[in-house]
């Protein structure tokens, strides 16, 4: 991320979790919202995975370490609203996600901390994932703008929504000082809504 | 050309189109709970912003609170340390607060619309994916992340993109022992745990029409099981009905006005849709789920699924679900032994749930090595279940009879499953881990059918003990 916010490219090494349906229970369980803050969350992503395979999953995995870029499958992140799970894989050094498809809440909630979801084909997703289990070490890159994902000497053509894109490389990805700007307008739709307001006599 | 629920109450609350090409929208209602609203204030703070209207929003605390114990500080901590932080953040931004000293506590979902605070055409908004439950009274209502928790203290409006529309119709008429829950998980069965990825779902037809308000709230509360983060009915007879007479109800002439502009808001009779999907209310059964999530379900009367029957990352979806549940393929899901039976949860802890689970389980007996307990989603539904008696009926059956909260349902609270045992439960979700051991086993069906459980001690069709 540059200083002005603008996310234009991500560069790292890749980390593949198989999977459809993943959902942010998995990622972080509901014992983690017990805290009042984010800070603490990064160890603890897919704890309960990765102690049932006993070392095996891939973030447990010394060759993933220190991963950028998730690579999932399908309806990624489905499930409950919680900030948590996006909080926690970011919190472990996730910058980017790449799978087939997402959760709509947890693409949105993604999107205003600053990481990027890319969608590939299913057959695509499975091309990416198995090369970076053959070689963990290839540098993935990612521009954000374009949507091209290079991997060694592989390049994929990823997707993400125009608007989504337009947010990341102009910086106001987190939606927040776009919203504030709207002070009458928010005041004007506040002063329309008879239900705010009170109704009228009849 | 008409227009949708969804266009009007879109347009009615669109503050402006954003440079990001989503839409600003205002929300009119926004319920706060203690566990994901911590942080928003803290991000609040941090950036110098005050709270835009704090009579928009409105608090309570459901997700960590014990059941089973009433006196602070709570024996848990962590519990005690986020209801302090609560406590602090709606006294020092005056945001009205819904504790356990009001009487009106309750799981948010329970308490919007039990108050009246819900109405047709809101936009309403709360850090829980839960939140479509309030499209029942024909709301568009969303479940948010904290950050957008932040947006809309801030300045009430989140940035969000307008969801496509498909009307799901369900006509005909269910057969007894056939619930709101079933409806829902047969359409989450249909269309898949991702099939309502970018729309809203709209239920019409006879069987949502025939519904009550909790059962409408049941199914619309399951809605972002299937994808969508949005579910409504349209506003009817049945949900002024409701309304009249609820603390934050319009009175009066208000009401009567109110009540024009709540039947203007509903879907108009020409209005297009993005897709259309028909079921016959009459080939629904009781539903049970067999695997690690809600669209993994099938009738109790059918057989567990094999990943024979599919190819690819699907049939590896199911072996690993199968796996997890150490069910078998091809067996029958009736008869799986169950360990623990939870009646609770946003879905169904309402009144008629709780009749209906009473209506099963009197006169029957719970086995010694079953728990089983009742979780009223709020401290009202609680005292008028308390006035029917229905808590004698549980307690005399052998389920305890607890404070209102989520409890089970996430196991946030001391209200967990232990190890690998089986639960049938009202919730809405059987993700792995999901009610608080890692290895904990949910399967998914309605209060009824949970109370049957519960007494037989395994899965068993409701229709038969009615029959019986």
């Amino acid at each position: 991320m540059s200083d002005d916010g603008r996310i234009t490219h991500v560069a790292g090494t890749g980390v593949p979790v198989r999977g459809n349906d993943i959902d942010t229970d998995r990622i972080i369980p509901a014992r983690y919202l017990r805290e009042i803050t984010f800070e603490t969350l990064g160890p603890h992503a897919f704890e309960d995975d990765r102690k049932q395979l006993n070392g095996k999953h891939p973030f447990d995995d010394a060759r993933f370490e220190g991963a950028s870029v998730l690579v999932v499958n399908r309806n990624f992140g489905s499930g409950s609203s919680r900030e948590h799970a996006p909080q926690a894989l970011m919190r472990g050094g996730i910058k980017a996600i790449v799978g087939e498809s997402f959760a709509e809440i947890f693409f949105g909630n993604c999107t205003t901390i600053g990481i990027p979801c890319l969608t590939l084909p299913a057959t695509q997703i499975e091309s990416l994932q198995s090369l970076i289990e053959e070689a963990p070490e290839t540098a993935l890159e990612i521009d954000v703008g374009s949507g091209t994902i290079t991997a060694g000497q592989a390049t994929y053509q990823a997707e993400l929504p125009a608007s989504v894109r337009e947010a990341f490389v102009s910086g106001e990805w987190d939606a927040l000082s776009s919203l504030l700007e709207s002070d009458d307008a928010i005041s004007a739709v506040h002063d329309r809504l008879p239900y705010i307001t009170g109704w009228p006599a009849r | 050309m008409g227009q949708t629920l969804l266009d009007k109450v879109w347009d009615a609350h669109t503050v402006r189109e954003l440079p990001n090409g989503q839409t600003q929208l205002f929300i009119g209602l926004h319920l706060v709970h203690e566990v994901t609203s911590p942080q928003a204030f803290q991000m609040l703070a941090e950036r110098g912003l005050s709270v835009r209207y704090p009579d928009l929003t409105f608090a309570t605390v459901d997700h960590i609170i014990p059941t089973d114990e009433s006196t602070r500080p709570y024996v848990d901590g962590m519990a005690e340390q986020m209801f302090v932080a609560i406590e602090q953040n709606v006294e020092q931004t005056g945001i009205p607060f819904f504790d356990r000293s009001t009487g009106r506590q309750g799981i948010v979902h329970v308490i919007g619309p039990e108050l009246g605070l819900t109405q047709p055409g809101m936009t309403i908004a709360c850090g829980d994916s839960h939140t479509s439950t309030h499209g029942a009274f024909g709301a568009i209502a969303f479940g948010i992340g904290t950050s957008q928790v932040r947006d809309v203290l801030a300045t009430q409006t989140i940035s969000v993109a307008k969801p496509q529309c498909r009307r799901i119709t369900v006509n005909g008429k269910l057969a007894d022992g056939v619930f709101a829950k079933d409806v829902i998980l047969a359409i989450i069965g249909r269309l898949g745990v991702q099939g309502g990825v970018g729309f809203a779902y709209e239920y019409a037809g006879d069987v949502f029409d025939a519904m009550s308000m909790d059962e409408r709230m049941t199914v619309c509360n399951m809605s972002i099981e299937g994808g969508a983060r949005v579910g409504y009915v349209n506003p009817d007879a049945t949900a002024f009905d409701y309304l009249q007479g609820r603390e934050y109800s319009p009175k009066g002439e208000e009401f009567d006005s109110a009540r024009q502009w709540w039947t203007d808001v509903a879907s108009d009779g020409d209005a297009a849709y993005d897709d259309e999907v028909k079921i016959e209310g009459e080939s629904i059964a009781p539903m049970v789920t067999w695997g690690v999530n809600p669209g993994q379900v099938v009738g109790v009367d059918d057989l567990i699924p094999s990943p024979e029957d599919v190819e690819g990352l699907d049939r590896r979806s199911i072996q690993d679900a199968l796996d997890h549940m150490k069910l078998a393929p091809g067996a029958p899901i009736a008869g799986t032994p169950i360990d623990v039976a939870f009646v609770g949860s946003c879905t169904n802890s309402r009144i008629s749930d709780l009749r209906e689970a009473a209506r099963v389980a009197e006169g029957g007996r719970v086995p010694a090595h079953v728990k089983a307990l009742v979780v009223p989603g709020s401290q009202q539904v609680k005292t008028e279940a308390e006035a029917e008696g229905l808590d004698d009926i549980f307690r005399a059956a052998g389920f305890e009879w607890r404070d209102a909260g989520c409890s089970m349902c996430l196991a946030m609270n001391p209200d967990k499953l232990v190890n690998d045992q089986v639960c049938a439960s009202s919730s809405n979700r059987n993700f792995k881990g999901r009610q608080g051991s890692p290895l904990g086993r949910t399967l998914l069906m309605s209060p009824a059918m949970v109370a049957a459980a519960a007494v037989a001690g395994e899965v068993t069709d409701v229709r038969a003990m009615a029959a019986g």
